[in-house]
């Protein structure tokens, strides 16, 4: 062939080439196991189909992987899906006309869009007001009770029956400290996610006004008695040395896995390492407490979830619609679920690792689902949500370690993080 | 001094074009972008902005937090720079009186500098956490209640122990040229003159090392400043509580981590001042007293 032809074949194929597969960028946040499900599941849609090409890239931590998102978009090279972690939530949603929301590109693509095939909790949670799903569940995640089974025997506890609520949590820290069981009772991870935005979810109560911020913009309601009686057992165990203290997100899971601690609450997305630590573990209900009506009520999830960039092309949205369309399948959510240890998402995939046995071999991945589906949810229960979320942890966070250093007591600490914090979530909302 | 005086109008341009693009890139224009959003109020998505002048710096400037981090800043950089310059000179005298084996002592102590701060970060962190640290371990069975991830005086020692240990390096290195360069006349007289070691220092080599003390006073408090961010995102966060949340690390947190991005812009313009402020006094004071060897 001249070189005069192939100029011409390239320059027909070229265009041809380019409409024949579109490329779809998916910047997630994902590492180690979690992130080798990622690429599967990309690889795996890429094989299925030849029209689109779905391409992972890591983008660092849940808040670096939001930021470069958000950096992307201000220079309008923002990628089609960006998986955002859930407190980044309310930030998006307050996001009008950077966002495509996922049920209506899923009918505009003529991808059927039924709300009850999913898990309701979750379908709540990332839905807003009025009931529209603005972003694919990804990844959710519950709080549960891990108890470290040696330790419960050594300290003549109940090695079957793991404590259910939070006065005998206490309780039973207290007595694994005094028997010389373990050097400490209890320790908790997310200390803002467990004890005070699943604390409101399990027992029901408020967290912040207008269904948790899920209707309007929140003013925080942290600082009620019940939570007021809570904070200071956790402040009281914590001078006793029973409570011990590990940080803002998961690392006290550490002080649990070394066997330093016989009770912890983590996110059953943290089962994988706790397998790994081969320590004789135990799983149970998240705790909630006696005192409150109608409690246990459901917990609300963590996770992340996928966001779909707005103003891209039609092509990259149907490619999009077809994405998720393979990633609701029952057989990817599965995989998803008994590889990751994130829920399911819809419940097809619950039934069929139900069907499969799943549960009867691994009981424990089981109670976070039915802990999140138990009840259908209330105005307390849905999820919480602040356009400035991220910024809220840290305020409470920064409240409740000089509360846990003994240097004010949990009404103040509370009083101190409903003011900041509200001030804040004005600051945000007036912006 | 002999002025160079080149034939060529076109060729120095030429020759400063890179220097000059990268400066124009990575300072001038973010500096620019930082003054105009230090003016603006915009959400994290840039969708809806708004001039509100001065209000950011009036808002961070009566921020009591912000206060809070002024007073962490002035803590952490005067025991940064007391102990890195302190350990430095002790260490440089004693490696200047090694006979034997001197280029290897010196290596070791050069060594730390080749460290990343968040990888030096990471190394104090894991000998000094609570629950797995190799040394907290032992500090506990001395009965001492370590515990810096809720007292703020743990976490402070902690950060400054890394910060410290990383730059003892960059100071031993010029107190070492330093030592170097002080005649071994005066020495040798005051010896004569049957001063002790202990006195002979004090009296001729302390003063004499001045400039170089000055000069790394100024770079050890800019070091301490703004290098030192890696380390203390590594080790404490800012926390526990804001004890250990100095300003750079506010304007990261408040920017990227609150996503509040002209407060974060106005204190990145403030930080700009001071650094200005401190090169203008190194340049005038400091400058022109050091003499490079």
């Amino acid at each position: 062939m001249t070189k005069t032809g192939l100029w011409a074949v390239c320059l027909a194929a070229a265009p041809f080439a380019a409409e024949a597969q579109t490329e779809i960028s998916w910047w997630h946040a994902m590492t180690g196991a979690n992130a080798e499900v990622v690429d599967k599941i990309a690889s795996d849609f890429n094989a299925s189909q030849s029209d689109y090409v779905i391409t992972p890239v890591f983008k660092g931590t849940y808040p670096e992987a939001l930021n470069a998102g958000i950096a992307a978009f201000r220079a309008g090279q923002a990628p089609d899906i960006l998986q955002v972690f859930d407190v980044g939530t309310g930030v998006m949603m307050g996001a009008q006309g950077a966002i495509k929301p996922v049920a209506e590109l899923l009918t505009e693509n003529g991808a059927t869009f039924d709300k009850s095939q999913y898990l309701p909790g979750i379908v709540a949670y990332y839905s807003n007001p009025a009931g529209e799903m603005l972003s694919f569940p990804y990844n959710s995640s519950s709080p549960i009770l891990y108890y470290n089974k040696d330790i419960f025997q050594k300290a003549g506890l109940d090695v079957d029956n793991p404590p259910k609520t939070w006065d005998e949590v206490w309780a039973a820290a207290r007595q694994i400290k005094s028997s010389g069981a373990a050097t400490c009772g209890y320790t908790s991870t997310w200390l803002t996610w467990i004890h005070t935005e699943n604390f409101a979810a399990w027992n029901d109560t408020p967290w912040g006004t207008n269904e948790n911020g899920l209707s309007g913009i929140p003013e925080l309601k942290i600082d009620s008695d019940i939570y007021v009686r809570h904070f200071q057992a956790l402040a009281d165990l914590a001078k006793e040395g029973v409570f011990v203290y590990g940080g803002r997100t998961s690392e006290a899971k550490q002080n649990f896995t070394s066997g330093e601690c016989g009770i912890l609450t983590e996110s059953s997305g943290g089962l994988g390492d706790i397998v790994k630590a081969g320590i004789n573990y135990g799983i149970g209900q998240l705790p909630y407490d006696a005192g409150a009506d109608g409690a246990p009520q459901n917990t609300i999830p963590g996770g992340a979830s996928l966001w779909v960039m707005g103003g891209k092309s039609d092509e990259t949205y149907r490619g999009v619609a077809a994405f998720f369309t393979y990633l609701s399948q029952t057989d990817v959510q599965q995989y998803l679920h008994e590889q990751s240890g994130y829920l399911p998402v819809t419940m097809a995939a619950y039934e069929a690792s139900k069907a499969s046995g799943f549960y009867e071999a691994n009981p424990a991945r089981e109670v976070p689902i039915t802990q999140m589906m138990g009840k259908a949810p209330t105005e307390n229960s849905k999820g919480v949500r602040a356009p400035n979320l991220p910024q809220i942890r840290d305020i409470l966070n920064e409240e409740f370690e000089t509360m846990l250093a003994g240097e004010q007591d949990a009404a103040t600490a509370l009083k101190a993080a409903v003011e900041r914090g509200n001030a804040a979530i004005r600051e945000a909302a007036g912006g | 001094m002999r002025r160079t005086v080149f034939p060529h109008k076109l060729l120095p341009w030429l020759l400063l074009a890179p220097q000059l693009a990268i400066t124009l890139v990575f300072f001038y224009w973010p500096a620019a972008q930082a003054f105009r959003q230090s003016v603006m109020k915009e959400d994290p998505f840039g969708l809806s902005s708004a001039f509100v002048g001065l209000a950011n710096f009036r808002k961070v400037l009566s921020d009591p937090n912000y206060l809070n981090a002024v007073q962490v800043t002035a803590v952490f950089s005067l025991l940064v720079a007391v102990s890195a310059l302190g350990i430095a000179l002790f260490l440089a005298v004693k490696a200047e009186t090694i006979i034997r084996g001197k280029g290897f002592y010196r290596t070791l102590l050069i060594w730390p500098y080749a460290v990343a701060p968040a990888v030096a970060g990471m190394l104090w962190l894991f000998m000094f956490n609570p629950s797995f640290g190799t040394l907290a371990w032992p500090l506990r069975q001395l009965g001492i209640d370590w515990n810096p991830l809720l007292q703020g005086g743990d976490a402070m020692a902690l950060v400054v122990a890394a910060a410290t240990w990383k730059q003892i390096s960059y100071n031993v290195l010029f107190f070492i040229a330093g030592l170097q360069a002080i005649p071994r006349s005066l020495l040798e007289a005051s010896a004569i003159d049957g001063a002790s070691r202990r006195h002979a220092f004090w009296t001729i080599v302390f003063p004499l090392l001045a400039p170089t003390t000055f000069f790394l006073l100024v770079v050890n408090t800019v070091y301490a400043l703004f290098d030192t961010f890696g380390i203390i995102h590594a080790v404490t966060g800012g926390g526990p509580g804001k004890s250990t949340e100095t300003l750079v690390y506010k304007v990261y947190n408040d920017g990227f981590v609150n996503l509040i991005m002209g407060d974060s812009a106005a204190q990145s313009v403030i930080l700009m001042v001071i650094v200005i402020a401190l090169t203008a006094f190194q340049f005038r004071f400091i400058e022109r007293r050091v003499h490079y060897a």
